[in-house]
């Protein structure tokens, strides 16, 4: 599973990253974590609002930390 | 965790409706409590009630519960709103219509619709690709960021419902008559280039599948972020708040900031310019200002200026706009703010 968060730098861009990480962590699951901050690519992506997440090429959030309960769902499946 | 406690916790998932009913009928019965106990409370110690100190303190415990739960409700109705006016849904309503009219939607949205300031330039963006005008644009990112249920919150809870109201009016106002004149002055020529090089997109969207649990997650979410954000600024300003209340002397700011000094507009909006702090972080020095004589229109103004003409939030939209755009946005902006103030001083 490949997790890109996009985001320009911002408080709410880290922790949502240190989130994802850490909910991987706990669960044991695999992932690929990257950070997107250049604009011309989170704009590519058609995202609004950062912070914005992408899994597997596929916009799956964006705007505000995402809820730590979303986060377990998109590495459950 | 008990069963009870267990069962409690997953409530707002199970019976959200029921949830949302339980906790309003709470809110609102703690919230008439709040008088009484804190005069109960200031009763209770050792201290005279009329001296400044026991003035200072039934100000203060009674106004930081009552500012917390205010900001608390609040934030938590717009988090849940928020999750209905998306970015996507907002431009989706602006594409393609005609300005006036737009200019008023544009505004109007830019207080329901979530926003950040990081998020400006993607926005920005994102309203130009779907073809939403450059001037009703404009009357997003203005309001947007001003006009914000926080701002407004903290006014209502520590100044009444009189000066909450006029500031989303002349929030409102400058919002969307600056965003149409920007309109007017047709300036597309000055976005920079790679931005009007980006390809179109629609505007329509799918809205997906959004429950009222997911609703109240996103208004527990705001909850956490914003509340858990701007507490101490609040206590900070309420501590100065019952500070000023119990003992600085009347009218102390009015020599320099009353209504007879008609240079303090002006300087008031100059002054806010370089200055960014969020909503709340404003409030200690409005309620510092008005307690003690500063005009209100004065104050105000300066508390738009000081939200709406941030300079980090200029320094962002550098990578999309080209400088005589920034500065006819901030000299537009300014101007309004110059007006409502200098209006509001001369009516009240």
């Amino acid at each position: 599973m490949d997790i890109q968060v996009l985001g320009t730098g911002c408080a709410n861009c880290q922790a949502t990253l240190a989130l994802i990480d850490e909910v991987a962590q706990a669960k044991g699951v695999a992932i690929t974590l990257g950070k997107v901050e250049d604009l011309k690519q989170i704009i590519g992506y058609g995202v609004m609002s950062t912070p914005g997440v992408v899994i597997d090429g596929k916009v799956v959030h964006a705007g505000g930390v995402p809820s730590r309960d979303k986060v377990m769902r998109w590495l459950a499946s | 965790m008990t069963a009870l406690t267990a069962s409690l916790a997953t409530l707002p998932k199970r019976q959200p409706l029921a949830f949302l009913i339980l906790a309003a009928a709470l809110w609102l019965g703690l919230y008439q409590l709040l008088l009484p106990l804190s005069e109960a409370a200031v009763a209770a110690l050792p201290i005279a009630r009329d001296s400044h100190l026991g003035g200072a303190l039934q100000f203060f415990i009674y106004d930081t519960p009552k500012v917390l739960m205010l900001l608390t409700g609040v934030v938590f109705v717009m988090g849940m709103v928020n999750s209905y006016f998306t970015p996507e849904r907002t431009r989706a309503l602006l594409a393609g219509r005609s300005e006036g009219v737009a200019n008023v939607m544009a505004a109007s949205l830019g207080i329901v619709t979530p926003f950040c300031s990081c998020s400006a330039v993607p926005l920005f963006i994102g309203f130009v690709q779907a073809g939403v005008p450059l001037g009703v644009t404009f009357s997003f990112l203005i309001s947007a960021p001003m006009v914000n249920e926080v701002a407004l919150t903290l006014l209502f809870g520590l100044f009444g419902w009189q000066v909450a109201l006029l500031y989303l009016g002349l929030g409102l106002s400058v919002a969307i008559v600056a965003g149409w004149t920007i309109g007017r002055l047709k300036m597309e020529a000055h976005l920079e280039d790679w931005v009007r090089d980006m390809p179109k997109t629609s505007a329509n969207f799918e809205a997906g599948e959004v429950t009222l649990a997911d609703r109240l997650d996103g208004g527990f979410a705001a909850v956490r972020q914003i509340v858990g954000k701007v507490w101490p600024y609040i206590l900070a300003g309420i501590a100065i708040g019952a500070g000023i209340h119990g003992y600085v002397p009347q009218d102390f700011m009015a020599s320099f900031m009353g209504k007879d000094a008609w240079w303090s507009v002006p300087l008031a909006v100059l002054m806010g310019v370089p200055m960014y702090t969020n909503a709340a972080g404003i409030i200690p020095i409005v309620q510092a200002l008005l307690a003690k004589g500063a005009a209100l229109g004065t104050v105000l103004a300066f508390m738009m200026s000081v939200i709406a003409l941030s300079l980090p939030e200029m320094i962002i939209l550098r990578k999309v706009l080209k400088l005589r755009l920034i500065a006819t946005f901030v000299g537009v902006v300014a101007s309004g703010i110059l007006i409502v103030g200098f209006v509001f001083n001369a009516v009240l």
